[in-house]
């Protein structure tokens, strides 16, 4: 292989009920500045069913072009019928770099993608960077529930893949009335569905994502019980944020699972995030310690949260937190005034 | 039905803690245990076992010492473990690692393969789907739920927002969520027979046909540039106010200064 023959960064973009992921336009904007480094372009990879009116809001954020895959059989997401349009995909473009979002779409579509291709991909990265000689992509990513951090090279193989954990990437500026430049790539998709979806049943979900929260005020299992998480809820409500949780209020059936910060959960950084209740096990701080300011209320002054909080209070967050929200509610009252 | 599990023996990362003077992991004493979600993949063979009478296999692969995993896992009530183990096989990243281990599943029966969704060491969920694509079945990841109907099993297939229930024909390989299930514990009975009646076979480099360039560290397309432990952000200030009252009071002085409120 010679890998002076694989040229530019190609991103993966997922989309699903017709609406493309989030964590996609953070990989576009992430992709465009390692672009700039590499002296090359940004391709959007779109597969679905009918997607071509998606082209122009990739455009706007940072897509130079765009490679479509419309089928049939990529109406739903499946395995096999997306490692077969992204495998022809990279078989034909060859790109030097390509992308995906460490979702539970990207995480099993990658590695598929990788044994076909025979390449490396490394997971879950939180940070891309392009080496100044080399040109090279340098992964970096935490092992062991976040401690220590690994960057990662694939020297000798292309493409460099990698998946990238939603909500650690910025998404660009959108550029508005963006030159549009698609073309439809085609596949046959015969012999490629080998599984059959019998059903799709989504969860109800309407509250705002928390990893679109600006204010997290998160939970856990010091706040005792379940029905306690009202007074998360009455000071979400007050400072205009919304309720995470940690691993262990979620494994206890306290909340549902996607609230959950942290190394299995999501990765959040909202610029104020109030813990209460929470020791802070490596895991969860590895979901939002980069958070801009951090407030830890914990009965434990020797809980691990202290360690990253800017403001630590020892303290039973159950007894403080009906306090505290009155006095936000008076102090955004006089500030409206 | 035959099964075969996929498991990794790990160090307990929850029980992995830092040292607060140097910032590294300190991981003298912690224990090792088998990955959660394979467990939960062992739990569901054995139910299929319990239920249908399939044979269930586990395989590893890992240093000497992971045959207590193995070992754990008859005790649980598997018929038969397999041990790969080889300094050849060593410094493999997900790739070198999931061509090893298709290659020695590569000579045995199996209509089933599980594996766990990922490894709570390296958190990659790589190595169930490569697999897969090694032995050329199809694979459902995530998998929540498995009921076997005829020659197929019906998955429901966890997303962020929703689940699928898809139809898989066997040959397959689901990857198993911790979530699937409760795993049962061991039995002093099953304990004994681990040790005394069954026997854990170990493979070494000889007997698994593999070329050397596809495994181990030289098979490894990816190679590990460096390590670093994350810099903790300076100190922060804890406080220990007398009462509910003072607490709020300060939260609220510092929310105003961050011009939060």
């Amino acid at each position: 292989m010679n890998v002076q023959d694989y040229k530019g960064i190609f991103v993966f973009i997922q989309q699903v009920d017709h609406k493309i992921s989030g964590v996609s336009f953070e990989l576009l904007g992430k992709a465009k500045e390692l672009a700039k480094d590499m002296e090359t372009q940004v391709t959007a990879v779109l597969l679905g069913n009918n997607v071509s009116d998606l082209c122009p809001e990739l455009a706007k954020y940072g897509a130079d072009k765009i490679v479509m895959v419309e089928d049939p059989a990529l109406e739903i997401y499946a395995t096999e019928p997306y490692a077969h349009a992204m495998t022809q995909v990279i078989e034909n473009y060859k790109p030097a770099v390509v992308l995906y979002g460490a979702t539970a779409i990207g995480r099993d579509l990658a590695p598929r993608v990788s044994a076909r291709v025979k390449t490396g991909l490394t997971a879950d990265c939180t940070k891309l960077e392009i080496a100044e000689e080399t040109k090279e992509l340098r992964m970096t990513r935490p092992a062991f529930g976040g401690n220590i951090m690994a960057t990662i090279i694939c020297p000798e193989h292309r493409p460099q893949m990698a998946t990238v954990r939603p909500g650690v990437m910025q998404k660009m500026k959108p550029v508005q009335d963006a030159a549009v430049n698609a073309e439809t790539f085609s596949v046959d998709f015969t012999g490629h569905q080998n599984v059959e979806i019998l059903e799709v049943v989504k969860s109800v979900v309407n509250k705002m994502d928390i990893q679109d929260a600006k204010i997290l005020v998160s939970g856990g299992r010091g706040m005792g019980c379940p029905e306690n998480f009202q007074l998360l809820r009455d000071l979400a409500d007050a400072l205009g944020g919304e309720v995470s949780a940690s691993r262990a209020c979620v494994d206890a059936g306290w909340v549902e699972k996607d609230i959950q910060v942290g190394q299995t959960g999501k990765t959040v950084r909202p610029n104020l995030y109030i813990a209460c209740g929470i020791s802070g096990a490596i895991q969860h701080l590895a979901g939002m310690e980069e958070s801009d300011v951090i407030i830890a209320i914990n009965k434990d002054e020797n809980a691990p949260i202290f360690e990253v909080a800017d403001y630590g209070i020892v303290g039973d967050a159950v007894k403080i937190l009906p306090v505290f929200t009155e006095k936000v509610k008076e102090a955004m009252a006089a500030r409206n005034a | 039905m035959k099964i075969v599990v996929c498991i990794k023996q790990v160090p307990n990362t929850n029980e992995v803690k830092l040292d607060p003077v140097t910032g590294t992991l300190i991981r003298d004493g912690v224990p090792s245990i088998i990955n959660p979600d394979d467990k939960a993949g062992l739990e569901a063979a054995l139910r299929m076992k319990d239920q249908y009478g399939a044979h269930v296999t586990v395989v590893t692969m890992g240093p000497a010492q992971a045959d207590t995993a193995l070992r754990e896992a008859l005790a649980m009530g598997a018929d038969e473990a397999v041990l790969v183990t080889d300094r050849a096989f060593g410094g493999a990243d997900t790739l070198a690692t999931s061509t090893t281990i298709a290659a020695v599943l590569k000579s045995m029966e199996f209509d089933l393969v599980i594996t766990g969704r990922q490894a709570i060491d390296g958190d990659t969920a790589q190595v169930g789907p490569q697999i897969a694509e090694h032995l050329g079945i199809p694979n459902v990841s995530y998998a929540e739920d498995v009921k076997v109907e005829g020659d197929s099993l019906i998955v429901k297939r966890q997303y962020e927002d929703r689940y699928h229930t898809v139809k898989v024909k066997m040959p397959c390989l689901i990857t198993a969520l911790s979530e699937l299930n409760a795993p049962r514990y061991m039995t002093p009975g099953g304990i004994f027979d681990a040790y005394r009646e069954k026997e854990v076979k170990v493979l070494t480099r000889k007997d698994v046909e593999v070329d050397d360039d596809v495994i181990g560290l030289k098979g490894s397309p990816t190679r590990v540039f460096q390590t670093f432990t994350k810099s903790l952000k300076a100190a922060g200030t804890v406080v220990a106010p007398e009462d509910a009252e003072a607490a709020a009071d300060y939260m609220i002085e510092r929310l105003k200064e961050k011009f939060i409120i």
